[in-house]
């Protein structure tokens, strides 16, 4: 601590030995003057913050672990038997891949250990990256001036959903040589180059001797790499913008309230890495993750029922088991001159995912040209507060979700006994009215809250205690609010449309008519915050007749 | 009384009686399936025995199977289809059918071994088909990690690598094979249940049939040497388990985390 003061009286000697070092190392790095300005860098407490840094600590815990299994991971596919302690599987032809797989898995001391808790891991940081994405756009917090940084975001989602694939398809047992193959399939589809590209990738015919040597290069090097690299740039922007902050009493876009980082928050945070540590090694040390021994050698003519991809890869996965192969009399795949076009599994391959990261991507800037919206935003919404982008929200996330558990159809016909054919066609048509039903729902639902924090602000809480008064009349005693907690519920804002403006030569163009329309569907459904002016006359005729006033002010809605 | 009736509306008062409801339900249904699987070994007929299956025959089958096993509109001809057809049907409980439907649930056996015999003896005096399988071929010996691929290249497609069973077209299935016995598993393949092909001789071998079941018996004997198996469902019951168990912890912590002391 002493060392702090020594960078600007160089006389000062420490007193400890380790004073003197510490000093010395000050003296040539600064790193007191980095640790001051960071250790007062200050981060608003809430739950929903802490799932980027979840995805960070399996991060970390995925390069430790990864680390270990590279050790005894030989990605070589040259044939050999196996002579390994596993029974079943004893003297079967197999890849040198799988056979080291199986030795890490039951000949290398705390080998299963590691490699389930670098799958769990794997698992937990794409779900934790896709939490956090969740968060990020319900609350608006990729609004001006970090529209960048949910593209940095974005691609790392993609980063990982990549580095989780290329790390699927290593083992080279049955479960991960049949995702090669559809992911073969589909590079196949696409038209006239298809082929080569898959003949470049596997080098040669499918599968070939050389894609796990390079997908392993691709998972421990080029992969991670990027990650690394994208990790650095989301974190760098975080701390130039400073957190956001949920909306309060005394948080505006010019402040950020909450607790400095050092010393409790760090230690906060440091402890936290420990806690996501520990579940994840709970969860590998009591629970199973891709038995590889089940599945076998890959081999190609073999498909075991129940074979899905890793659950960020499901929703393709999905997408392609609802794609139907014919309408009616006329198929999907067509041949026109003399070439095979697989449409039937190009466009549920690529489209839906195709629509999904560019609305992902895009999403800010879309938003920004709808509402006009070019202030800076630290301030987040509530997700009721923005009924229009929640429920876009919650249409997507329905939309994924439905191809998501397409996916799983197989297993829900077996786990709830109805037919698979039935579960392909509810999901068919999920697929279509799911997000739209999702959006109107979402949106009536986040008015309908907007409506009652209204209620609330004006009126106060209902107690539940019911008075009789002398003249017979019940009525419900309510009781107001504290002021901290009425601002949250008054202190935000409410967009209405923005009218079609002319551009600089006084004309509107059909762009601006389009926006407009768009800002009309945006903000038309809309609830005022209520006023001081509404707030004062609630209170001004409060008590016994409250519970009436209510059904007067809802006309005073605007809607 | 008076405690219990002041707690009623404690906030975990409905969570309580969910949990009390559940358990009851539960511990009930465990008791009442609770049965045990007939078991048929001898293979020789009497001629009593099929004197004897013919009566049941007609009192319990022969209104879907026509009399005389000829078959109608509501169920197949017997004639043919062999002993080890009715064993596998009649002693895994699928036959007589509970109802009709894309396929027949695996119950409690209608019939003690004995009958299942008689039954048998009577079918299998129709004309020749599948015999119970001998003892020899259903002794656990075989080769494990043949049997292994060639449950992978044949079985695996329908009952999952991990003989966890899979979902087929309308409603049918291939079922589990935990706990299936080696006879009914051996008598499966020979005689093509439900919608389960036929495997013959020549198709794989009765040594091929014995490793097999070898295989299945040791991967079930072998347990999950990787921790709770999940059901052995492959990544969709892993996503789930990491989405909700997994996540929730962590979610619990970071509520934890951030909460004040106030």
């Amino acid at each position: 601590m002493s060392a702090t003061s020594t960078a600007d009286t160089p006389t000062f000697v420490a007193k400890t030995k380790g004073g003197r070092i510490t000093d010395f190392v000050d003296q040539r790095v600064g790193g007191s003057g980095i640790l001051r300005e960071f250790g007062r860098k200050v981060f608003p407490d809430h739950w929903s913050f802490m799932f980027g840094e979840v995805a960070l600590y399996s991060f970390v815990i995925l390069l430790l672990s990864g680390t270990f299994l590279t050790f005894f991971f030989d990605p070589s596919m040259a044939e050999t038997h196996y002579h390994g302690s596993y029974l079943p599987l004893k003297n079967v032809e197999m890849s040198v891949a799988y056979n080291s797989s199986l030795n890490i898995s039951f000949d290398v001391r705390g080998g299963l250990f590691m490699r389930q808790v670098h799958h769990w891991s794997a698992l937990l940081f794409v779900a934790s990256i896709a939490v956090h994405m969740l968060r990020v756009f319900f609350t608006g917090a990729f609004r001006k001036p970090r529209e960048m940084n949910w593209v940095v975001g974005s691609v790392l989602l993609i980063l990982a959903m990549a580095a989780g694939f290329t790390g699927y398809s290593l083992p080279d047992d049955l479960l991960s040589g049949n995702g090669l193959r559809i992911i073969d399939g589909v590079i196949k589809s696409i038209p006239v180059v298809g082929t080569y590209i898959s003949f470049f990738l596997f080098g040669g015919e499918f599968p070939g001797t050389a894609i796990i040597g390079r997908l392993y290069m691709l998972h421990i090097l080029l992969v991670p790499a990027l990650i690394l690299l994208m990790i650095a740039v989301h974190l760098f922007m975080v701390v130039v913008h400073k957190h956001t902050q949920y909306p309060g009493p005394g948080r505006n876009d010019g402040n950020v309230v909450g607790y400095p980082l050092g010393p409790v928050y760090a230690a906060k945070a440091g402890g936290f890495f420990f806690i996501v540590f520990g579940v994840i090694a709970l969860m590998a040390g009591f629970f199973t993750i891709n038995p590889i021994w089940n599945y076998g050698p890959y081999d190609p003519s073999p498909v075991s029922a129940g074979t899905q991809p890793d659950w960020y890869i499901g929703f393709v996965d999905g997408a392609l088991r609802l794609m139907p192969g014919t309408f009616g009399d006329w198929h999907v795949e067509q041949v026109w001159f003399g070439q095979v076009f697989s449409f039937n599994v190009l466009l549920p391959a690529l489209v839906p995912a195709g629509i999904l990261f560019t609305v992902m991507f895009a999403y800010p800037w879309i938003e920004r040209w709808i509402t006009k919206d070019d202030r800076e935003h630290h301030v987040l919404d509530r997700p009721r507060n923005a009924p229009t982008r929640t429920a876009i929200g919650v249409a997507g996330f329905i939309w994924y979700c439905v191809m998501w558990a397409a996916a799983g159809s197989d297993l829900i016909a077996t786990h709830f006994h109805v037919a698979l054919n039935d579960v392909t066609y509810w999901l068919r048509a999920l697929f279509f009215i799911g997000p739209i039903l999702g959006f109107i729902v979402a949106k009536r639902v986040a008015l309908a809250l907007q409506r009652k924090d209204r209620e609330i602000a004006l009126h106060g809480r209902e107690t539940g205690r019911i008075v009789r008064l002398p003249h017979g009349e019940f009525i419900e005693v309510h009781a107001p609010l504290d002021e901290y907690k009425r601002y949250k519920l008054v202190g935000f804002e409410s967009p209405s449309p923005i009218p079609a403006q002319p551009n600089e030569h006084g004309v509107v163009d059909r762009k601006e008519k389009r926006r407009a329309l768009l800002s009309k569907w945006f903000f038309e459904d809309r609830v005022a915050p209520a006023t001081p002016a509404e707030l004062a006359a609630a209170h001004g005729h409060h008590g016994a007749h409250e519970a009436i006033d209510a059904t007067a002010d809802q006309k005073t809605l605007s809607h | 009384m008076k405690a219990l009736s002041q707690k009623r509306r404690h906030p975990l008062a409905a969570v309580a009686l969910l949990l009390m409801g559940l358990l009851i339900t539960g511990g009930l249904y465990a008791v009442a399936t609770t049965v045990n699987q007939a078991k048929a070994d001898t293979t020789s007929f009497s001629a009593s025995d099929a004197e004897e299956g013919g009566k049941l025959f007609a009192a319990n089958c022969a209104t879907c199977h026509g009399m005389g096993a000829s078959g109608s509109q509501a169920g197949p001809s017997l004639v043919g289809v062999g002993a080890a057809a009715v064993d596998f049907q009649v002693g895994t409980g699928r036959m007589p059918m509970q109802m009709n439907g894309p396929q027949a649930y695996k119950k409690p056996a209608q019939f003690n071994e004995e009958q299942t015999h008689q039954l048998a003896a009577y079918v299998a005096s129709l004309g020749p088909g599948p015999a119970i399988p001998e003892a020899g071929v259903l002794d656990e010996k075989g080769d494990a990690a043949k049997g292994g691929e060639l449950f992978r290249t044949n079985c695996a497609m329908c009952h999952n690598a991990a003989a966890a069973g899979g979902a087929l077209t309308r409603g049918k299935f291939a079922p589990a094979l935990a706990d299936v016995s080696g006879k009914h598993i051996y008598e499966a393949m020979v005689t093509g249940p439900q919608n389960m092909p036929v495997f013959s001789d020549a198709n794989v071998s009765p040594e091929g049939k014995r490793d097999i079941i070898t295989f299945l018996k040791q991967i079930e004997a072998n347990g999950s040497p990787g921790g709770n198996d999940l059901g052995a469902l492959g990544p969709v019951s892993e996503g789930l388990f990491v989405w909700i168990a997994g996540l929730g912890v962590i979610i619990a912590f970071t509520i934890w985390l951030t909460s004040r002391t106030s």
